[in-house]
């Protein structure tokens, strides 16, 4: 039996196109060992949740610099609970003022990272995410 | 295991989840491929490769968009293989973002693959997907590869029909690659036709057919050119009793669909002679005696692992690095130690 892989999608939904970070960031998970499926730019919450459903991604991880996340983020996760995928664990990166986390965070975004977040601290909440549950 | 019926109603979430099982090869999904198993064989299988950089995910989209538009729209099926990472064992799979014309359709599903570890479990996982996707009412699976090599061959394998797309421009690479994939090629697609070039490059791939197809000769015989038809009559040659697929040079432009309707009439038509010939039962046979070979060797050697302590494989490993033994001696007195 192959090992388990932790398969992430990562995705920029809306309409702005900083996807340096993105690609950063998907670099990194690979860098740990991951399967990344890189969607690119200008994703809608319907493509997002489509590819996350047909790839049955571990974890998905959004890259927002438009200041959408508080219209996104709600749709995306609706979408992911519609398709019976609840279970995805759904991290944010981008420009996010510090009072949106708090309210992100209980609609139930597992992470949320800001400028100068280090790469092995993403890796590390990913894999703590999907392993423990995994476990549970 | 998975309940089989929520895949035969194709059930997009349970299949989604048998992928990841057939690809981490766990019991539960051999189990239900087991159950499949006599649903599957109904699908066309096309298989799509080329060098990187030819645009297969782009005339993947276009194909799969052709198919869901026709007058009998067709379910499709997409398996996208990335490499996997040799040093980390990650992967960037990266496919998707040439198929956004796809989505939102519920008769399209694709998913991506890496390549992960080793050749003859990437032919596994490709093959049980297929079958998944076949079992689950897909008509159409395309299967799109990394690039050149070995795993290419081995995945056109599994196909009824192989693509091989080259690109103007790349004329090294024909060079390079024709030994293998140009063999394998059912229907050679000079994609960004386009660009500068591209009567070289056709003029490369039909001189390679050429010397990759004797047959040709007979073409002449018969008074025709060696130019296989641009009307697409299909390129079929008597040879006393055994007809022979000509394989078809054909331009496309995929990111306006450019000669996408000609391709896929091609693919219809080697189909058709797939069916005519009786060819495809024997591509069939072949096809699942190389699955039934890669399973015997693979189950052969997880057998064999089990029952061979640690131990005596590093002591084996010692004596190949100080030269003491050969491999050859030292696979047989492994060998010999089997419990």
């Amino acid at each position: 039996m192959n090992e388990r892989k932790i398969r992430v999608l990562v995705a920029k939904p809306g309409l702005d196109g900083h996807d340096r970070g993105a690609k950063v960031v998907a670099r990194a998970l690979r860098d740990a060992g991951m399967e990344v499926i890189y969607t690119g730019l200008r994703q809608t919450p319907e493509m997002i949740a489509e590819a996350a459903l047909q790839e049955d991604v571990d974890a998905v991880g959004l890259s927002i610099l438009s200041g959408a996340h508080n219209a996104l983020l709600p749709r995306i996760l609706e979408l992911l609970r519609a398709n019976g995928q609840e279970n995805v664990k759904v991290f944010l990166g981008g420009i996010v003022p510090d009072e949106d986390i708090l309210t992100l965070r209980e609609m139930g975004v597992a992470g949320v990272y800001g400028p100068g977040t280090l790469t092995d601290d993403i890796i590390r909440d990913i894999t703590t995410a999907v392993l423990g549950a995994d476990a549970a | 295991m998975t309940d089989v019926n929520t895949i035969l109603s194709s059930n997009r979430l349970a299949l989604a989840r048998l992928l990841t099982q057939i690809e981490n090869d766990t019991p539960a999904g051999r189990a239900t491929l087991n159950a499949l198993f006599p649903h599957t064989g109904r699908a066309h299988l096309i298989g799509v490769t080329g060098a990187p950089g030819t645009g297969k995910s782009s005339l993947v989209n276009q194909l799969a968009r052709h198919y869901r538009k026709s007058d009998t729209p067709k379910r499709v099926a997409v398996i996208a293989v990335d490499p996997s990472s040799p040093f980390t064992g990650g992967a960037v799979l990266g496919d998707r973002i040439r198929m956004s014309d796809l989505r939102g359709d519920p008769g399209v599903f694709i998913r991506s693959m890496a390549t992960r570890g080793s050749l003859g479990g990437l032919a596994r996982a490709t093959a049980g997907i297929v079958q998944a996707f076949d079992a689950a009412g897909y008509e159409i699976i395309l299967i799109e590869t990394v690039g050149a090599g070995q795993a290419e061959v081995d995945i056109a394998r599994l196909a009824h029909t192989t693509l091989v797309v080259e690109a103007p421009g790349l004329g090294d690479d024909i060079q390079a690659i024709k030994a293998g994939i140009l063999e394998i090629a059912d229907v050679l697609v000079i994609n960004k036709a386009d660009r500068p070039g591209v009567e070289n490059t056709e003029r490369a791939l039909r001189g390679m057919l050429q010397l990759a197809h004797p047959v040709q000769r007979i073409f002449r015989h018969h008074g025709r050119t060696e130019r296989v038809s641009p009307d697409l009559t299909p390129p079929v040659v008597h040879n006393r009793d055994t007809p022979l697929w000509l394989p078809l040079v054909l331009r496309t432009v995929a990111s306006d669909g450019q000669g996408i309707a000609e391709l896929a009439q091609a693919i219809a038509r080697h189909q058709e002679f797939l069916v005519k010939t009786g060819d495809l039962q024997r591509r069939e046979r072949a096809r699942l005696q190389n699955e039934l070979e890669l399973r015997i060797q693979e189950t052969l050697v997880n057998r064999w692992r089990v029952s061979i302590t640690n131990g005596y494989y590093e002591d084996a490993l010692e004596k190949l690095v100080r030269r003491e033994s050969s491999p050859e001696e030292v696979v047989l007195n492994l060998l010999a130690k089997e419990a």
